[in-house]
């Protein structure tokens, strides 16, 4: 399979701060690519300079084939970006912004309405197509943003932290969103501060941190690598830490840390949460807190750095039982 | 594929091009053009800026201070109009750094960046709309005028040679608005500078007042001022008077404005994105 996108030793620097210090990326054709890392890492850098918005200051990069500054023009005619900065106008409506980028991409009046509305109905703003963008809700305004990015049907798609910021509902659509383009055949290159939104959509994710690419691999081969997912049990005595010590210890194969009540340890296979109620239950353990939860790109980074992300929000998304 | 399939597979189009021709370059301004001024329908009060503001201009100075000035509201309004006209351009060229300024911020300009534009099409757009608003602005305040009693002096070619002047002088001074807008940090700034630094050019000049009462030092000034050059050439081409002196005084203004302020502000331009 080849290759959309291919860096190599991507530099930026802007004065003293070096925004990209030697990155290398490369994204299979038809595959989606999560860049993950905290806020100021380099990923918005790293997607600018493949979107031809940036000129790197050393290493070079091709996307389509075609070198992102000698062909910025032919790279351009494949690409589409969405994110934190590229946007839509607001002062216009939905339809007409769409309608102004497909008459720049050169096509006829009615070609570009019939894209327009195709997009509207698709990104389900058929309803606020005719008032302006700026009174759009968030996640509205993504949608929008979105769709404008793929008037031009563009084999690459560029997402830039696509859900900061949106509920979790938005969130969810512009998943299913994602999906759907993936399975018409784009490529995608993702930016996301989330380990849980880059293991939803990516095929490979690339963990970025102060301009370099720190790990690169699969969802399961990096989450297996790193723990992905932390257990947590609180027995209701204090009598029973040492049983719930020994039982989270035995089925999570490491030795947990323990605070206070609070046992904690990585574990890899979510599939655990049932043994545990069923040990502690046969043990006679009375638990007031027994949760799973995603581990936060902190703890991701706390385990491939040894030092704690920038000032990323953590992404606690808990998912089981308080009980 | 669905019928609702949003892209396609295909990589490059055939006609995928290293470069866009000047056709095409023409007609994206024009469709930026287009998104520039279909604003106005969604926000009407930015047409009263560029209608109202002038037209209230035109009432005060010709009611409140006219008779004062010169004898008589009829007389002023025929030596005020035309440089209150090439007031009112000055103003109206600020929205090209404004516009340019809220795309730069919020990110249009980016999403723009990232299409297969000729490079110079989204400014050019911004200056082909804003000669629109001049052309409409210019139109109107005559419009008003000639309610008020003011009379074209001359001939209908004289009034198109002093509309056409300054319309290239607009297009000249685009380029400060340009570079301001370029450079201010948020589309306000680019509007408290048009207020501060183009009242007192506009108001030291001879546009609203004879300058044979102003002291010595700043007639010294009012004289070699553009506006007041551009004022004559456009009172000597609408009511009657010398041209040749003015016309070329604002024609080498023009020309020294864009040589200077065209290459900063691409030079800037391209600095910040």
């Amino acid at each position: 399979m080849d290759h959309a996108i291919r860096a190599e030793g991507l530099v930026k620097r802007y004065g003293e701060t070096t925004a990209l210090d030697g990155v290398d990326l490369a994204v299979r054709t038809g595959t989606v690519l999560g860049l993950l890392g905290p806020n100021g890492a380099g990923k918005t850098t790293a997607v600018r300079v493949l979107a031809t918005l940036l000129q790197p200051d050393a290493g070079h990069a091709t996307v389509g084939g075609y070198d992102v500054v000698r062909d910025a023009h032919r790279v351009r005619q494949l690409i589409g970006l969405t994110g934190q900065y590229a946007s839509v106008d607001e002062a216009l409506t939905g339809t007409e912004n769409l309608l102004l980028i497909g008459r720049l991409l050169g096509m006829s009046r009615r070609a570009a309405k019939a894209r327009a509305r195709e997009l509207l109905a698709r990104f389900q703003l058929e309803d606020a197509a005719s008032r302006a963008a700026k009174t759009y809700s968030g996640g509205m305004r993504r949608r929008l943003d979105l769709a404008a990015s793929l008037v031009g049907r563009p084999a690459l798609l560029y997402l830039d932290e696509p859900t900061t910021g949106l509920d979790p509902r938005s969130r969810l659509e512009l998943w299913g969103l994602v999906r759907s383009l993936v399975a018409d055949g784009v490529t995608v290159l993702l930016t996301t501060q989330y380990l849980e939104e880059a293991d939803q959509l990516a095929d490979e994710i690339a963990v970025i941190d102060e301009g370099r690419v720190i790990a690169t691999g699969a969802p399961d081969e990096l989450k297996a690598k790193i723990g992905a997912r932390c257990l947590a049990v609180r027995p209701a005595d204090d009598a029973d830490v040492p049983a719930v010590i020994s039982v989270v210890g035995e089925l999570a194969g490491v030795a947990p840390e323990v605070e206070g009540r609070l046992v904690t340890a990585p574990v890899t296979d979510s599939a655990l949460l049932p043994a545990v109620v069923r040990r502690l239950d046969d043990a006679g353990v009375v638990i007031t807190e027994l949760a799973l939860r995603n581990s936060s790109l902190n703890e991701v980074f706390l385990s491939l750095t040894g030092h704690p992300a920038g000032e990323t929000e953590q992404a606690d998304d808990t998912e089981g039982v308080l009980v | 594929m669905t019928a609702a399939s949003v892209t396609a597979n295909a990589p490059a189009t055939p006609e995928s091009a290293a470069r866009v021709g000047p056709i095409e370059g023409l007609r994206q301004t024009a469709t930026l053009a287009w998104r520039t001024l279909v604003q106005i329908k969604h926000n009407p009060w930015e047409l009263g800026d560029f209608s109202f503001q002038p037209i209230m201009f035109v009432l005060l100075f010709t009611y409140v201070f006219g008779g004062a000035i010169s004898g008589s509201t009829g007389a002023y309004l025929t030596f005020a109009l035309p440089g209150i006209i090439v007031m009112n351009m000055l103003f109206v060229t600020m929205y090209v750094g404004m516009g340019l300024n809220t795309d730069l911020t919020k990110g249009v300009f980016d999403r723009l960046r990232t299409l297969p534009l000729a490079r110079w099409a989204p400014l050019a757009g911004r200056i082909t709309a804003d000669l629109v608003k001049q052309a409409w602005s210019i139109v109107l305040l005559l419009g008003v005028g000639a309610i008020l009693g003011f009379r074209i002096g001359t001939s209908v070619v004289e009034l198109l040679a002093a509309v056409g002047l300054i319309l290239v002088f607009a297009l000249a001074f685009s380029w400060v608005s340009v570079l301001v807008g370029v450079l201010a940090a948020d589309p306000e700034k680019v509007q408290i500078f048009g207020m501060t630094a183009l009242f007192p050019i506009t108001f030291v000049s001879n546009v609203f007042v004879p300058i044979e009462t102003m002291p010595g030092w700043l007639q010294a000034f009012v004289n070699v001022n553009p506006v007041t050059l551009l004022a004559d050439a456009s009172r000597g081409l609408m009511v009657g008077g010398p041209v040749a002196g003015p016309v070329i005084g604002s024609l080498l203004w023009a020309t020294a404005i864009a040589a200077v302020f065209g290459p900063v502000s691409v030079w800037a331009f391209k600095r910040r994105v």
